[in-house]
């Protein structure tokens, strides 16, 4: 007989970073298995996990760090509903529920050699850095990689101490913005898919991968088309509400797919012939 | 043992020895309706019914039921609760409702196995009791299926006045006979023709007819049609359809907790309400009831079969017969397959 798929596993809370503060505020919690069977607990970069704080209640989030790192696995938090807000009280040693990994993933396999362009925005770029620190961890094996990232304001910005070591680095390039002008802010100014035209990738032998706020995804996408790159060279990541993760509870459903089983990671050629409320 | 024949005498000894082994869940009336009960005794059974309110999928399928127990906060824990191994019987359940079973099979035992909905529906014996008086909207015979239809149950009786005919179907149905079979007559060619004759005579009475043909295609080009504003201008958005449909699979999860005591509780959900897909931050995918009418129809006439090759639905005529706003799903099927391409 196979497991209980309702059955969380315990896992404890190893650290808890504060990455934006404020009314949009985003933690990100390392945490670690409790039970030794679920220390080899593996995924793709892509897939999501079931996150319970028992008696406020479940939700399903990206897992933000890369399969590379064997010992824990993070997910960034923003603020913004119930269980959100509940699990932004929790401290290092405090306990919670995870069961996943679920949904497909991305294709890290595929794109090698590929270059490879990432666009986030806010805290869409959780499930990108899981992607982009594997990435990083096989380096060798991939192409040029840029990261175009950017939130409302300087502060919004998610990651912000790991962009200044990426910085660094001269085998990627980071193009942070901020949708308005502030004081000492010396990169981009202006909306993501802007900064996207500003940087002009170029769509030979290259892989663009996506997420942020619909509205957000929606302008990326069109700007890419017009950057040259085709249909199924563009990928991105969904979040619906979701229960049980598994394809049964039905409320994630775009169209005959559910995004928690048959997503979270669709291709632009896959979604637009999806029909479906998104 | 197949087939058989069983005298209304000898019924009540019947149940007595299925009680004796097994939960009996079967007709009850109850404020002037039926529904589908826990039985003690043979008298409570009240099979003058058309079909009941509820559909018995709610036996296999709770309506509200706990998953787990846990310690709640932030040092919690979790607390399996032992699975169920009782024997189930449902009895007088009706084909379409048995067929709601054969679809919802794939939904929770695929990828991943509810434990919950496998455990009782592997350990429950259908069987069902031919509907010789199908009731004014029903359609089952649109999906090639008959009042009398056999295949998605162990066992079918089919009233015959005074006796019953039984067939036994897979075989946990003919060993179920065969543990009975002292209460049991042998079946005749005249029982076999007289309950050939119930079955045809119950066919005639279905008057409706949902058309079908091409309707997962036609749907493929219809999303963006009129059409949906119109079916939904008339829906209150209650619920009702899902919560009485025998397919309808959807589902909340929520904690309940005390101090220091919890459950994580699964209640039925419905897609005709806006909170279903509402997301935190405020964004949601089905804000108006044109997307959440559509997303029903487009759930049980083009995805399910996408998904499984059948059909969502089952002709069985709740959802039509109990719709406050008269929302009448062959209607709408039924127009969308007029409409010009």
């Amino acid at each position: 007989m196979k497991a209980n798929p309702y059955l969380p596993s315990l896992a404890i809370i190893e650290g808890v970073k504060e990455e934006v503060e404020g009314n949009r505020a985003i933690k990100t919690f390392r945490l670690a298995f409790q039970d030794d069977k679920k220390k080899n607990f593996s995924f793709i970069p892509g897939q999501c996990v079931m996150i319970s704080l028992f008696g406020s209640g479940e939700c399903m989030f990206a897992i933000s760090s890369s399969p590379t790192q064997k010992d824990y696995i993070e997910v960034s938090v923003m603020k913004h509903g119930k269980v959100t807000s509940a699990l932004h009280k929790l401290e290092k040693g405090d306990t919670l529920g995870v069961r996943g990994p679920y949904g497909n993933n991305f294709d890290v396999e595929g794109w090698k050699k590929r270059n490879l362009i990432f666009i986030g925005g806010g805290i869409g770029q959780a499930p990108l850095r899981s992607v982009i620190n594997y990435i990083l961890d096989n380096r060798e094996d991939y192409g040029n990689i840029d990261i175009i990232y950017g939130a409302r304001t300087s502060a919004d910005l998610c990651y912000k101490d790991e962009f200044v070591e990426l910085e660094k680095r001269n085998d990627v390039k980071a193009h942070l913005s901020i949708d308005v002008d502030e004081e000492h802010w010396e990169k981009y100014v202006g909306f993501v898919p802007d900064n996207l035209l500003e940087v002009n990738p170029a769509p030979e032998n290259a892989i663009a991968i996506t997420c942020g706020p619909p509205i957000m995804i929606h302008y990326v996408i069109q700007n890419l088309l017009k950057l040259g790159f085709k249909e199924e060279q563009i990928y991105t990541t969904l979040e619906m509400r979701m229960k049980c993760g598994i394809g049964i509870c039905g409320r994630c459903n775009i169209g005959n797919l559910y995004v928690c089983k048959d997503g979270p990671v669709f291709s632009y050629d896959q979604l637009k012939e999806l029909q479906g409320d998104i | 043992m197949e087939n058989a024949i069983i005298s209304k005498e000898k019924l009540p000894e019947l149940f007595t020895q299925i009680i004796a082994k097994n939960k009996l869940f079967a007709p009850v009336k109850e404020n002037g309706f039926s529904l589908f009960k826990e039985v003690e005794k043979a008298s409570e059974i009240d099979t003058s019914y058309v079909n009941t309110r509820v559909p018995p999928k709610s036996i296999i399928f709770k309506q509200t039921e706990t998953l787990f127990h846990f310690t709640p906060g932030k040092k919690g824990n979790v607390e399996k609760i032992p699975e169920e191994n009782e024997k189930i019987v449902i009895y007088a359940i009706r084909t379409c409702d048995a067929k709601a079973f054969a679809l919802l099979d794939p939904v929770f035992i695929g990828d991943f196995e509810d434990p919950y909905y496998s455990a009782r529906r592997r350990n429950s014996v259908l069987i069902g009791l031919s509907c010789n008086n199908p009731g004014p909207a029903c359609f089952c015979t649109s999906f090639d299926d008959s009042p009398a239809s056999i295949e998605y149950v162990d066992i079918l009786f089919t009233d015959l006045g005074y006796k019953y005919y039984i067939e036994g179907n897979s075989e946990i149905g003919k060993k179920f006979l065969e543990d009975h079979k002292t209460l049991f007559d042998a079946a005749s060619g005249e029982d076999q023709k007289s309950r050939d004759k119930v079955e045809r005579e119950a066919i005639g009475k279905i008057k409706r007819t949902m058309k079908l043909t091409g309707i997962v295609e036609k749907l493929d080009g219809m999303f963006d049609h009129p059409i949906w504003y119109e079916s939904a201008r008339k829906c209150i958005g209650c619920g009702t359809c899902t919560y009485l449909c025998p397919t309808c699979h959807c589902f909340d999860m929520q904690d309940e907790s005390t101090l220091n005591k919890g459950a994580r509780i699964r209640v039925w959900d419905s897609c005709m309400y806006p909170e279903y897909t509402h997301h935190a931050s405020g964004h949601n995918p089905r804000p108006a009831r044109m997307n959440r009418v559509r997303n029903r129809v487009y759930h049980k006439f083009n995805y399910f079969p996408k998904n499984t090759e059948v059909f969502g639905c089952t002709g069985c005529s709740r959802c039509i017969e109990y719709c406050s706003a008269n929302i009448d799903i062959i209607e709408i099927i039924n127009k969308i397959g007029e409409v010009k391409e």
